[in-house]
């Protein structure tokens, strides 16, 4: 079992956790009393049907939308009322289901751009372009730890969907997040794509939490070490992943769906 | 078949040094033609067509360079106008002075509208900076020292630094071309910087650059004022060149003639607004004597290239297949 080696401990910190969590949108209610708690040094998955408000999660715990009711905190601050920016510098970075680079920025000026605002070279309207040079070193790292060296100097829009992909979980990294919450991470990547971001996920989480929104159940059985199951905006089932694969509930809820 | 497989093969930063070498060709022509321009042509047009071509490009790095279509900017080059005139004439300031005192009065007030404005998107933001602008030209109407109808006249042109006579019309044609070219490298450095970097960002996936941390409220903020600050610096030499201020800078058709400068001489391209300013300016110079109405003229000049060159004058230029030879790209 993936969760043997960090739980053995003492139970792990909790850096992000969610009481209440609700959103409506006029009378619908796309998430309903979601309590969440992610661990340090551990991989978190939530899964779902679609349409489960999954993204909807992520939106509130990142501040992209604000919760109708609820309260979150991020190692110890109330973020509730917290914008979606300053929630990124207190480390809290998200990446997004649909692949978000900057197309028409190269693979090393996509990461560098991450690298900008830690590297205090953000506002400088006087420098020069080559004062970011001195983020390369950096940068490159990134980009060799994804797998993405040859790629380098290429447009981010000229990369298949699942390089693309990888480049947002370098930007992703190149913030050194305390907390990651990756949206859908492997969907529409080859399989030799889901094995390196496997990989980069399981380690990554050795120092820091992680959630993420995945489809692919082999993954999650592999590396999350709790999982939360939405249906209809509501909790449905938590726990680790034989726990919640052997819940009733789940089953059928999965129906038909689990190889979606 | 191979030539085109080759060229098209060249990566970015192989294709870029093509351009900047091509760029220092073109600067180096520019730069020589600028200088000896007063030698065949009417000076005061020279001068005019320089304070328009800076005012487009101002507008231009927030139009081109953050994607923001402000429609108030006749506040920021009449406003500095009235200003440096006030400065110049009232106060005895020196010309150099007087125009450093209208940029920071443009800076201030593009930081008061652009605070308005900035969380606004598209059509929202443009109305909000023409309601603004439309206030600022009733104030400069009702206010004193713009002397309401009769605008701010005979201003001194002084001494710069108190040593050249700027009444010189050869002097003034210099101090003008040092300005605009001070502006420009203003403008080069700051597309082309960290800032520039993550304004650049910023217009390419918004989403995105907030989840990096990135405030984006503030750096269009300050694209903004960066913005107002260059147009009203233009508006300051304007006055200067002209010896007066009046209502017709702050006026909205002042605001919509730089949309049109910069839009002919293509968006996000650095020196497009030059070649769009030079053409509306031209073009008024030469109908303001005939008998037929300029207004019509550009009018029709800009359907003509609404509808024929989207990319404007220098945007289809880089498109083109010559463009593209030279190095150039063309990203929208």
């Amino acid at each position: 079992m993936a969760v043997s080696a960090t739980s053995m401990q003492e139970e792990p910190r909790v850096v992000l956790s969610a009481r209440g969590l609700t959103k409506s949108f006029g009378a619908f209610a796309a998430v309903r009393q979601v309590d969440l708690d992610v661990h340090d040094a551990q991989v978190h998955a939530l899964i779902g049907p679609n349409g489960a408000g999954k993204t909807t999660v992520f939106n509130l715990l990142t501040k992209f939308l604000q919760p109708t009711a609820g309260s979150i905190m991020l190692m110890g601050t109330d973020i509730t009322k917290t914008p979606p920016d300053k929630v990124a510098r207190m480390g809290l970075v998200r990446s997004f289901q649909i692949s978000a680079v900057f197309p028409h920025l190269t693979v090393l000026d996509n990461v560098r751009v991450a690298l900008q605002r830690p590297g205090g070279l953000s506002t400088q309207f006087w420098l020069p372009m080559s004062s970011l040079d001195r983020l390369n070193a950096r940068a490159d790292e990134l980009i060799e730890q994804v797998g993405l060296k040859r790629e380098r100097n290429a447009l981010a829009a000229d990369l298949s969907y699942g390089r693309k992909r990888v480049l947002e979980i370098a930007t992703t990294l190149a913030l050194d997040p305390k907390v990651l919450l990756l949206d859908e991470p492997m969907a529409g990547m080859g399989q030799e794509d889901i094995g390196t971001v496997s990989g980069i996920i399981r380690e990554v989480a050795k120092t820091r939490a992680v959630l993420m929104v995945e489809h692919n159940l082999s993954v999650v059985s592999d590396i999350c070490h709790h999982v939360t199951v939405l249906q209809r905006g509501e909790i449905l089932a938590a726990g680790d992943y034989a726990t919640v694969a052997q819940d009733e509930r789940v089953r059928l809820a999965y129906m038909g769906t689990e190889d979606a | 078949m191979t030539e085109v497989l080759h060229t098209t093969s060249k990566l970015p930063a192989e294709r870029s040094a093509t351009a900047s070498r091509t760029y220092a060709a073109f600067l180096l022509v520019g730069l020589v033609l600028l200088i000896v321009a007063p030698l065949f042509f009417y000076p005061i047009f020279l001068m005019k067509l320089l304070c328009f071509a800076l005012f487009a490009c101002a507008f231009n790095l927030l139009l081109g360079y953050t994607g923001l279509l402000s429609f108030g900017h006749a506040t920021f080059f009449g406003g500095a106008a009235y200003f440096t005139a006030h400065a110049v004439k009232e106060w005895g300031l020196s010309p150099e002075l007087g125009v450093l005192l209208g940029v920071v009065g443009a800076a201030v007030l593009g930081l008061i509208m652009g605070f308005f404005a900035i969380r606004r998107q598209g059509i929202y933001f443009a109305m909000i900076t023409l309601a603004l602008s439309q206030m600022f030209f009733f104030f400069c109407l009702q206010a004193e020292f713009t002397q309401g109808e009769d605008g701010i006249q005979s201003v001194p042109r002084g001494y710069l630094f108190g040593l050249i006579d700027l009444s010189q019309s050869t002097n003034m044609y210099y101090f003008v071309l040092a300005v605009f070219l001070i502006g420009m490298v203003v403008i080069w450095r700051f597309i082309n910087s960290p800032f520039g970097m993550i304004l650049k960002s910023i217009r390419e996936n918004e989403q995105r650059a907030v989840s990096l941390g990135y405030s984006v409220a503030r750096y269009k903020l300050g694209a903004f004022v960066m913005s107002a600050a260059l147009a009203g610096l233009a508006g300051g030499v304007k006055s200067l060149v002209f010896q007066f201020a009046t209502l017709t800078d702050v006026a909205w058709q002042m605001s919509g003639e730089v949309i049109l400068m910069t839009l002919l001489g293509g968006i996000g391209t650095l020196i497009g607004p030059i070649f769009g300013a030079g053409l509306v300016v031209t073009l008024q110079n030469y109908l303001a004597t005939s008998q037929f109405p300029v207004t019509i003229v550009t009018g029709v000049v800009f359907m003509v290239c609404v509808l024929l060159f989207r990319r404007g004058l220098i945007g289809e230029f880089y498109a083109s297949r010559l463009g593209r030879k030279l190095g150039f790209e063309h990203r929208r």
